[in-house]
Formats: structure tokens, C-alpha cells, sequence
């Protein structure tokens, strides 16, 4: 993986094949304290104790067409390569957090990349889902609701093409106006 | 704090409400993006990407696309799965921004199988 908005595309996929309905994704970038914190929750069918566990491991998968499991172990690494670290917490029945902490400003550190194209890749592939989203970027913050946006568009579906191209350039434009960093 | 404009939405909503009366139908293909670990690393979102500014471009209604997991064969990524109403899903590899695009207007749009870039014609 390239950039840490790849890593957010690929968890989010463990999320709606674990069934959830709505994925709460948050950056935030601290430049004070040199800390880039994303994060991940879903309501999706949670795992037990000991699959937690092994779900770091990149020789556990819970498929069967491969016998690796690299994505949480991809984005494990890139976390802790920046002297950053990394959390699974997961209920079942409940949902799973994923979070990872990164050290801003490490040279290690990967760009976060295209957020607005990672958003609206993932909403076009699961428009059934719910996303949140939220950036924090030294105290401003900028969010997206998406179930906000489908009451609005009523009768009108999230993932037609006029409607992601717009949600993107409102990602961008939001993102820019904060001062989030790439 | 920055958000959304209620207002834009509105403006949006409008305009494809409009668009969409004049030729409401049914979907006559499906494109699957396979977006497992492996897609990803190897670029699957701007080939995503890439279709879904092609769909708008060229302002076609009745093609649906929709993401899939890995299927196993993670050597061959990007890949995408066609899916024509009434005929074989053709399966492509190795896909990228261009021939995502050539696939569109050739395959998608005009019904002609983009053989080079063809892992597998899946039968069932």
C-alpha cells in the first residue's frame, strides 16, 4: 500500500463483510503532539477474543480462497514503523475498532492520500452502508454523514455518478478548508 | 467546522431527479471491482475510479457497479468482473486507468470483449 487512505479502503471492507451497517472512520491530525490518528469503528459482527488476537498475524485469514490475511497486519506495520502503535478491540455481537496512531511527521510515515476518491469508492461499493466521517486538523474538523446525505437526496441513490463526483469535490474543498495535510 | 451544503445537495438531487425521468430502465450490466487487500495494493480504486467518471462522461443509467472481496487470485490484480444481461461474466486482469477505459466504451458500451485483456470467460 502507497497511502494510509488505501489502508482505510481495505479495513472498511473487513467492516461491511462483517455485516455492519454503519462505519464510523476518523482522522486526526495533531501537528502539537506529532501524532496522525485514524480510526475505524463498525457495528458489524465483531469477532471473538482469540480471533482478535490472531487477526495481526498474516498467516491468519478467515477465507478460505488464500492462506493469507495481510490487511490489518499491512496497516499494523505502517503504524508502528512510525514509532506509532496499533489496537483492535472487537465484541461479538458488538462491532470492532480498529486504530492506529502514527508519528506525524516520521519520515517513515506514509502520505495519507486520496481521502475524497477513497470515500467515494466506498460508498459507491457498498451504497447500502453508512458512513461517518470525520477529520480533525489542529482543532477544525470537517465531517460527512452519509445518512444525512441520502435523507436529502430522497428518492435519488448515494452512488449515482453525478452524486460521488460531488460528494468528492465536497470532500476536497472541506479538507482544504481545515488545512488537513496530505 | 466544514460540511456539506444542504443547498448543493439540493441542486444535485434536482438535476438527477430531471435527468433520470426522461430514461429510468432497467440495469443492463453490472461491473464488479474486486477490491480485497490485493486489489487495492495493485490500484483497484482508481480503476474504480476511472469507471465511475466514465459512467457520468458518458451519461449512461444502466450500468451498475458494485465492489467484491479477493476470489483468491491476487497475482492477476486489479481485476474486474463484466457482467452483460444474458451472457457470460467475462472476467479481465491486470487492469489499469486505460484499459479500464477502453474496456468501458468497447465492451460495457458497444458489446465487444476485450480478448487481450481477458483472464476468463466464467461459465457456469
Amino acid at each position: 500500500m502507497l497511502e494510509l487512505s488505501m489502508n482505510i479502503l481495505d479495513i472498511v471492507e473487513n467492516s461491511t463483510r462483517a455485516g455492519a451497517t454503519l462505519i464510523r472512520i476518523g482522522i486526526t491530525e495533531d501537528r502539537t503532539n506529532d501524532i496522525l490518528r485514524i480510526e475505524i469503528a463498525d457495528n458489524g459482527e465483531g469477532m471473538e477474543p482469540d480471533v482478535a488476537r490472531k487477526a495481526l498475524d498474516p498467516f491468519y485469514t478467515s477465507k478460505t480462497v488464500r492462506r493469507v490475511g495481510l490487511g490489518l497486519p499491512l496497516l499494523s506495520h505502517a503504524a508502528k514503523i512510525t514509532g506509532g502503535g496499533f489496537t483492535i478491540e472487537s465484541k461479538k455481537g458488538e462491532g470492532t475498532t480498529v486504530t492506529a496512531n502514527f508519528g506525524y511527521r516520521h519520515i517513515d510515515r506514509q502520505p495519507l492520500g486520496d481521502i475524497p476518491t477513497t470515500m467515494t469508492t466506498m460508498i459507491a461499493g457498498n451504497p447500502g452502508v453508512d458512513f461517518i466521517y470525520t477529520h480533525l486538523s489542529d482543532g477544525e474538523s470537517y465531517m460527512l454523514d452519509t445518512r444525512e446525505v441520502k435523507n436529502e437526496l430522497e428518492d435519488v441513490p448515494i452512488d449515482h455518478p453525478t452524486v460521488l463526483q460531488f460528494l468528492k469535490e465536497n470532500i476536497r474543498d472541506g479538507l482544504k478548508e481545515i488545512g488537513a495535510g496530505s | 467546522m466544514a460540511k456539506l451544503k444542504i443547498e448543493d445537495l439540493k441542486k444535485i438531487k434536482e438535476r438527477v431527479q430531471g435527468e433520470t425521468a426522461l430514461r429510468a430502465g432497467a440495469k443492463r450490466v453490472k461491473v464488479t471491482v474486486h477490491m480485497g487487500t490485493c486489489g487495492i495494493a495493485a490500484g483497484a480504486r482508481e480503476v474504480m475510479d476511472t469507471l465511475m467518471s466514465e459512467i457520468e462522461e458518458a451519461g449512461v443509467t444502466d450500468v451498475v457497479v458494485t465492489t467484491s472481496g479477493c476470489m483468491g487470485l491476487c497475482s492477476r490484480e486489479p481485476e474486474i468482473t463484466v457482467e452483460i444481461i444474458e451472457q457470460n461474466p467475462i472476467l479481465y486482469e491486470f487492469m489499469n486507468s486505460n484499459k479500464m477505459r477502453q474496456v468501458f466504451k468497447r465492451h460495457i458500451l458497444e458489446g465487444e470483449v476485450q480478448t487481450p485483456f481477458v483472464l476468463a470467460k466464467v461459465t457456469e
